[in-house]
């Protein structure tokens, strides 16, 4: 079972919360990214993933549910048409949170959350790479292991930032 | 309802206002065009993180 948020809810009361994390949501799927404070870009993060991984399975029921929170059955059309098959290979981390730093005004911490656009780098490709020469030379395997498993673990790294 | 009981003294008001500090913000230089930014956050002069374009630069 999902632990509750803690704390106030965005706008005083679970209903204005959900309205406003419905609308953010409908407004990221038709926009693509979208301008929002740090607490509202945090809390729809893992709501607009959920979206994006029902609108995977693209089914009736899933678009059902979709449809509970995204009203606009344009934007739902678009999610299910065009975006979720630019996630059919990525296993999850479909948006991506970058800090803007404080608003004019109220010095409200701002950031953009944005659908990930970027090709998905193959993590697995480095690891065959890698594990190949060791059983070849296995004298020199105690000097080339480390030395191999390096930039195997700094591609990882890199390919983990990419998806971040 | 409580209220105070004396007036505050200046010398009162004035200690406890010399606690109000303002912190130094955390700095460091745009990979991307050197100008200096918070660590963390896009550069607000040239617009990019991890030198993606994130946004339009502001200034």
């Amino acid at each position: 079972m999902p632990k509750p948020t803690k704390g106030a809810r965005l706008g005083g009361s679970p209903a204005h919360e959900r309205l406003i994390l419905a609308n953010l949501a409908t407004q990221l799927f038709q926009h693509g990214r979208i301008r929002t404070t740090e607490a509202k870009a945090k809390r729809l993060r893992p709501l607009a993933e959920k979206l994006i991984t029902k609108a995977k399975k693209g089914d009736m029921h899933n678009r059902r549910q979709v449809l509970t929170v995204v009203r606009d059955k344009g934007v739902v059309h678009h999610l299910f048409t065009e975006i979720a098959p630019t996630f059919a290979e990525r296993p999850g981390g479909y948006t991506r949170i970058t800090k803007l730093g404080p608003r004019k005004g109220d010095a409200a911490p701002m950031a953009l959350i944005e659908l990930v656009a970027e090709q998905l780098n193959p993590v697995t490709v480095t690891r065959p790479a890698a594990e190949a020469p060791a059983p070849a030379a296995p004298a020199e395997e105690a000097a080339e292991t480390p030395a191999a498993e390096a930039p195997a673990e700094a591609a990882e790294t890199e390919a983990k930032k990419d998806e971040a | 309802m409580a209220v105070p009981k004396r007036k505050m003294s200046r010398s009162n008001t004035r200690a406890r206002r010399s606690q109000w500090k303002a912190a130094a913000v955390a700095l460091v230089s745009c990979p991307q065009c050197r100008s200096p930014k918070r660590p963390h956050v896009a550069c607000p002069s040239c617009g990019t993180y991890n030198r993606r374009q994130v946004i339009e630069p502001s200034a």
